[in-house]
């Protein structure tokens, strides 16, 4: 996988790129790529991850503008491709408000902003983001948001639990999300969203190593 | 082209947690106010728009209220118009 680059998406008021690009390279010696949102051609990166942060300060919602820039209007072709992409938490919130993933990401439902370790079940295996049926099932991530409350309509639900495409869920919820959903995939599974930050989980010495399972599929086919 | 003033309203729908607007129902039970039974809270968006008559601006109106002004996963909206 020597030449296998990770693009990692820069907006106005992303603050996790520099993590993401570090937890990678650093930690995995997979190689990165800014990619400045203004940017359409997607033509020599192998994966793409959507960082976490305030892209356009939240204005509207989170995520409604990101989602009209150049770089998500290439998206499309990129993810009908079966290239990988992997939305982490405004990244997730980017993924729901331009339609790759269904539901939309709403206030906490006791209105803080939590920033804590939570602790994580893994539900499906699709796409190979988490060792599913591995010895581990239960993964510890940090999670740091608002609005971070998953919600979907109950038809929505259904499909989700019936086609496998919950990837995780809260054990103790900690925000109101509709079924404890803390991150969820597309039907191929070649798309990931979700809230808890895997490349703040990536060295024992800041706290804990489970992120790095799901940033090292970032490279499967 | 006609200018008009157009006010959309854009609310959480019945079936979504609204945590702000009980957090201010709860001040405003403290304030004293009695005999407040629901309190939500929606965001109002003014727009000055020109188009060629009513039905064209509404298109436009109705173009940005469902891809960009609401998310309709968790949000209604509606608008009101005025000829200027």
């Amino acid at each position: 996988m020597d030449n296998f680059t990770v693009g990692v998406v820069v907006f106005p008021g992303s603050n996790c790129d520099r993590d993401v690009s570090w937890a990678l390279e650093g930690c995995l010696d997979i190689r990165t790529k800014y990619l400045w949102h203004e940017s359409s051609d997607l033509s020599d990166v192998d994966a793409i991850v959507l960082p976490g942060g305030f892209s356009y300060g939240d204005y509207l919602r989170c995520g409604a503008i990101a989602r009209f820039s150049p770089l998500i209007n290439a998206l499309d072709e990129f993810v009908k491709s079966g290239k990988r992409v992997l939305g982490i938490c405004n990244g997730f919130q980017i993924l729901t408000e331009s339609g790759f993933l269904p539901g939309a990401l709403t206030a906490n439902k006791n209105l803080n902003f939590i920033c804590d370790d939570v602790e994580l079940d893994i539900i499906s295996s699709k796409g190979g983001w988490f060792n599913h049926g591995g010895e581990k099932q239960t993964i510890k991530l940090p999670i740091a948001h608002g609005e971070g409350r998953y919600h979907c309509d109950s038809d929505t639900l259904k499909k989700l639990v019936d086609n496998e495409l919950i990837a995780l869920r809260y054990k103790n919820n900690p925000n109101g999300s509709s079924f404890d959903i803390a991150g969820i995939t597309n039907e191929k599974g070649n798309v990931l969203g979700l809230m808890p930050h895997p490349e703040r989980a990536c060295d024992e010495t800041i706290g804990g190593t489970d992120g790095l399972f799901t940033l090292k599929s970032l490279i499967l086919k | 082209m006609d200018q008009f003033a157009v006010k959309v309203f854009v609310r959480l729908r019945p079936s979504v947690l609204d945590p702000a607007g009980e957090a201010t129902k709860s001040a405003s039970i403290k304030l004293g106010v009695e005999g407040i039974k629901s309190l939500r809270i929606g965001k109002m968006i003014e727009v000055k728009i020109e188009g060629n008559g009513e039905n064209e601006v509404r298109e436009k109106i109705d173009l940005l209220c469902d891809r960009l002004f609401a998310n309709t996963v968790i949000e209604d909206y509606e608008y009101s118009l005025e000829k200027l």
